[in-house]
């Protein structure tokens, strides 16, 4: 079990770093769906037992995080008619990297914490924090509106996965309300986004700039 | 040493020397299959290099002597990396720490090919040599953090013992470092969807761009030691995933055919896959490095 | 019973989603907000029992908070329904209805016994404030909406995570795990002293983006000057409280565990921080509802100041959380008529308000005197407490950079206000007139302002001491 939790958590993190190496948006989606399918799967597995709840929650991770929220991105992204992220504010190569070294440094982190003798040795708390790092870095890097989106599931899906620690003290009904929550958000966000483009024809977020002081 | 040991050296080596062209007649002979044609023949590559060695040579005026030694001491270099790593265990040459030998070998056969490159001041050329560095600069760290991950769960710095140490608990990075050194091996070997060894137009090539004014022996050098260059990095990669058998022969069998696999699998990619736009490669490159460093990090975690 | 304090609002606004008729709906905003108070004041005052749930129930400064929050939601629906009716044009279902869920998830909030069950509130009044600020559907008001919803939601997640550190440092310490809140007072001793740290910093951060403590302010400015005055009301004066809310009651556990003067030193520093923000980006500010909030942002840090000095500051800072809540009521509305007459929010164009639009504008002044502190309104009372504890509490450091800072940002408003009010201007441009609905709430929350700035009524006064004994715990 702990072997297989691990290699799925390093597979959130090769997904991390391919989301931020990569300038396409629907590949991002693609890869964030991807990394949404599976978490959910970790819930099942980080227990050693699988409960109803832990069932509960994955079923519920996988109709909102892998299908539901990638199908409103991609109607976002029909809506706004653009596919890649021209010029992001530090390259997609050297993103990636900083991206890695967030890793690094979430692993070298990690191993310092205090942690329980049992979650000590599983990868969950660095790939928590380097996965709420990448999505830092995708929001702040990217300049598209819909990157920066993106950025914020990547976030929650860090979270999520620190999450996986806290079974017993995370009640359902938070965790549930917490995924509900970030679905309104998404899909609110992609309301604003055909908003935004037909106002300014662009999501560039440069183009938000009427408001400042002068 | 008995009897056994010294004749299992003894095809070792001649492994290396005869199999590598046979690598390219697989990968050209798949890539056939899947395009339905009915393609060369598997041992086209041995005539190929048989024709060439019985040409003469044409040296261009502005060339030195660097682009007369660069072919045989790329193929020096690669025959000697070779070495390092022999495909059943118990080689030939090795001692604590030539791992950093083994990249380095292959480095100085790249300094000669992108010297020799420059040397006939074609601009084609040039550009080759460009493309060729940028990349290596990438795909070099992506090794080291390879056998690194290796050296830190085997206790040792020798190549020859380091790849028979059993992974254990590391299977996450082994995996990582598997699918990096095979990123790597398309880079290294000129390989779709990196760069086409079946181009022919000289903009959009990267390795063959460089040799294009060598003939015939040196020309055959150049192609035996690229080919060998792939036999040996697939052989790592074989040598990295496969699990130690306790008879050193059985080894020898098993890899043996996990490095004409390998050729297989590039032939599948190649015949599956368009090659990727050239600004994109240094990504995909460096996304090979860090996923090998990520694979390190966990290893020595 | 209680627990229709939540479901009213809760059914208001799904009525608003299917009431038709888009002029008698902001009624149903009345409506819901008279029930509510009409329950708040049963349930402070005993007549109701407060929620005793696993998950919901009423601690000391819940009880301030939602007296707070439903009196300011009657005052922003009456005036709402003048509002509304002035721009009739537009259908105004999502807004009443948004509104009305905003009640609700405040509610939530404030009742809250569970981090987890909090933090969910809490971006549900992120979530439902947005067609609030997008009331006006034009490029400004999409970019501002953007930014508070991109911000707000990346600060509401790092509070999460911030939650679920304080979680773990329950896990670690090997006590049953649990984000109740009274568990996590009881259990503090064991809590891992790292993780509670840690967390304490993320939610200070999360629940402060909320607040618009500098320097997780950026967004407040726009959100506030784009969103119709009497959503910036509710934000300015119910959700920023909200979140404090939510700040104290980690607070509360960080003393509990001995960690009280690390959290303290923390919010010092923000407070500090927020203050000389806002007085820098006051001068010379020529949109006024900018300068509200940036006005918000000052008040943010003093409350902040105030929960860090412990003790009397405690107390002025309870009593600031009201008085600050309240004057922005007043601020928010009169500015939202001045900007409705007008057609501006400039000082550019706007000039001699005060004999424009007479009522309006002395309300506006009156609520600009509060705000800086002017006697014999709330807040004076409330920064008076809060200097004077930290010149008892041997920081004079901090007592001297709080009276600077007020004195800059009364200058700061002070140049803007005068320029609105006095002058020799065009009258108003529209047909907005000061009327009953649009001025009556303003008059009667400026009334309770001068009420907490003269005489503090009993019960009051015992309520704000019993959050004092409250917040400050000792292991």
């Amino acid at each position: 079990m702990g072997s297989l939790l691990d290699s799925l958590l390093v597979l959130v993190l090769v997904l991390n770093l391919y989301a931020l190496g990569t300038s396409r948006i629907a590949v991002v989606i693609r890869v964030v769906a991807l990394q949404g399918f599976v978490l959910a799967a970790l819930p099942l597995l980080a227990h050693g037992e699988i409960g109803a709840e832990s069932v509960i929650i994955s079923v519920a991770a996988v109709a909102l995080k892998a299908v539901i929220i990638p199908m409103m991105l991609f109607r976002a992204l029909r809506d706004v008619q653009i596919r890649r992220e021209v010029e992001p504010l530090i390259s997609t190569g050297a993103s990636m990297l900083l991206g890695g070294l967030g890793a690094a440094l979430a692993l070298a982190f990690a191993k310092n914490l205090p942690l329980t003798a049992h979650d000590g040795h599983s990868l969950i708390v660095p790939a928590a924090l380097a996965t709420v790092l990448a999505g830092f870095l995708l929001l702040t890097t990217r300049l598209k509106a819909i990157s920066q989106v993106l950025g914020y599931l990547v976030l929650e899906n860090g979270i999520f996965i620190f999450g996986l620690v806290l079974v017993d003290a995370v009640p359902l009904v938070v965790e549930i309300g917490a995924l509900l929550d970030l679905v309104v958000a998404i899909f609110v966000m992609g309301i604003l986004l055909g908003h935004i483009r037909r106002e300014f024809s662009s999501i560039d977020t440069r183009a938000l700039s009427a408001l400042k002081e002068d | 040493m008995n009897a056994s040991t010294v004749l299992g050296q003894v095809v070792d080596v001649l492994a290396l020397l005869l199999v590598p062209p046979l690598l390219l007649g697989v990968i050209n002979r798949v890539k056939a299959k899947a395009g339905g044609r009915r393609g060369q023949p598997l041992l086209q590559a041995y005539r190929d290099l048989a024709r060439l060695l019985r040409k003469g040579l044409v040296f261009s005026e502005t060339t030195t002597w660097i682009f007369r030694a660069a072919p045989i001491v790329t193929l020096v270099a690669t025959l000697l990396a070779g070495l390092l790593i022999p495909l059943g265990g118990g080689g030939p040459v090795g001692f604590e720490g030539d791992l950093i030998l083994f990249v380095y070998l292959f480095a100085l056969g790249r300094f000669f090919t992108t010297a020799a490159a420059l040397d006939t001041g074609s601009p084609f050329e040039g550009m080759g040599a460009a493309r060729e560095v940028t990349w290596a600069a990438l795909t070099e760290p992506a090794v080291f953090f390879v056998l690194i991950s290796l050296a830190s769960w085997s206790d040792s710095l020798s190549l020859d013992t380091m790849l028979l140490a059993p992974a254990g608990p590391h299977a996450a990075t082994l995996v990582l470092s598997a699918a990096g050194l095979f990123i790597v091996l398309l880079v290294e070997c000129s390989r779709v969807p990196f760069d086409d060894p079946n181009t022919h137009l000289e903009l959009t090539m990267v390795h063959e761009v460089m040799v294009l004014d060598h003939s015939g022996p040196l020309f055959a050098a150049v192609l035996y030691g690229a080919a060998m260059k792939l036999f040996i990095l697939a052989t790592l990669l074989v040598r990295l995933v496969t699990p130690h058998l306790a008879d050193a022969w059985a080894t020898r069998g098993v890899v043996l055919a996990g490095v004409l696999a390998v050729a297989v699998v590039i032939g599948v990619v190649e015949s599956t896959t368009a090659r990727v736009r050239l600004a994109r490669i240094p990504n995909l490159v460096s996304g090979a490095a860090l996923v090998t460093a990520v694979g390190f990090l966990l290893a020595v975690r | 019973m209680a627990l229709a304090l939540v479901l009213i609002p809760a059914l208001g606004a799904a009525a608003a989603l299917l009431y038709r008729d888009n002029h008698r709906r902001p009624w149903l905003l009345v409506a819901v907000a008279v029930l509510h108070l009409a329950l708040t004041v049963a349930v402070l005052f005993g007549a109701i029992p407060a929620p005793d749930t696993a998950w919901l129930w009423l601690d000391p400064p819940g009880r301030l908070v939602l007296g707070l929050v439903s009196v300011l939601f009657l005052a922003s629906a009456i005036y709402a329904v003048g509002y509304l009716r002035y721009r009739a044009e537009r259908n105004n279902a999502v807004f009443v209805a948004a509104l009305s869920a905003l009640l609700t998830a405040l509610t939530i909030a404030v009742l809250s016994r569970h981090l987890g069950v909090m933090w969910v509130a809490v971006e549900l009044a992120a979530l439902v404030s947005a067609p609030l600020i997008y009331f006006n559907r034009n490029k400004r008001s999409i970019e501002a909406t953007w930014k508070y919803l991109l911000v707000g939601s990346v600060g509401v997640a790092i509070a999460l995570l911030g939650t679920f550190f304080i979680a773990y440092a329950a896990v670690h310490g090997g006590a049953e795990p649990s984000l109740r809140l009274d568990d996590l007072a009881t259990t503090a001793p064991t809590l891992s002293r790292p993780w509670l740290r840690a967390g304490f910093v993320l939610v200070l951060v999360g629940y402060g983006t909320k607040m618009g403590l500098a320097p997780m302010h950026t967004w407040k400015p726009d959100a506030y000057g784009e969103a119709p005055g009497l959503a910036g009301a509710l934000f300015a004066g119910g959700v920023t409280s909200a979140a404090f809310l939510a700040i104290l009651r980690v607070l509360r556990v960080c003393n509990a565990a001995g960690e009280g003067a690390y959290a303290s030193s923390l919010l010092l520093g923000l407070g500090l921080f927020s203050m000389a923000i806002a007085g820098a980006l006051l001068i010379g500010q020529r949109d006024v509802k900018r300068m509200l909030a940036y006005s918000s942002v000052e008040h943010m840090g003093i409350l902040a100041i105030g929960v860090s000095l412990g003790g009397v500051g405690t107390f002025g800072a309870m009593l600031h959380l009201l008085a600050n809540g309240l004057t922005k009521g007043v601020l928010f509305l009169s500015a939202a008529n001045l900007h409705r007459g007008y057609q501006s929010r400039f000082t550019t164009d706007v000039s001699g308000a005060l004999r424009g639009m007479p009522v309006s504008a002395t309300l506006f002044l009156l609520g600009f005197f509060a705000i800086t502190g002017a006697p014999p309104f709330g807040p004076f009372v409330s920064e008076l407490t809060i200097a004077r504890a930290a010149f008892l509490g041997d920081q004079p450091l901090t007592g001297a950079l709080f009276l600077l800072f007020l004195l800059v940002v009364f200058i700061g408003m002070g140049q803007t206000v005068l320029k609105l009010c006095f002058g020799d201007g065009p009258g108003p441009t529209t047909t907005w007139r000061d009327r009953v609905a649009t001025t009556a709430p303003i008059f009667a929350l400026l009334a309770l302002v001068l009420m907490l700035g003269t005489l503090i009524p009993e019960p009051l006064s015992a309520l704000l001491h019993e959050n004092v004994t409250w917040l400050e715990v000792h292991p």
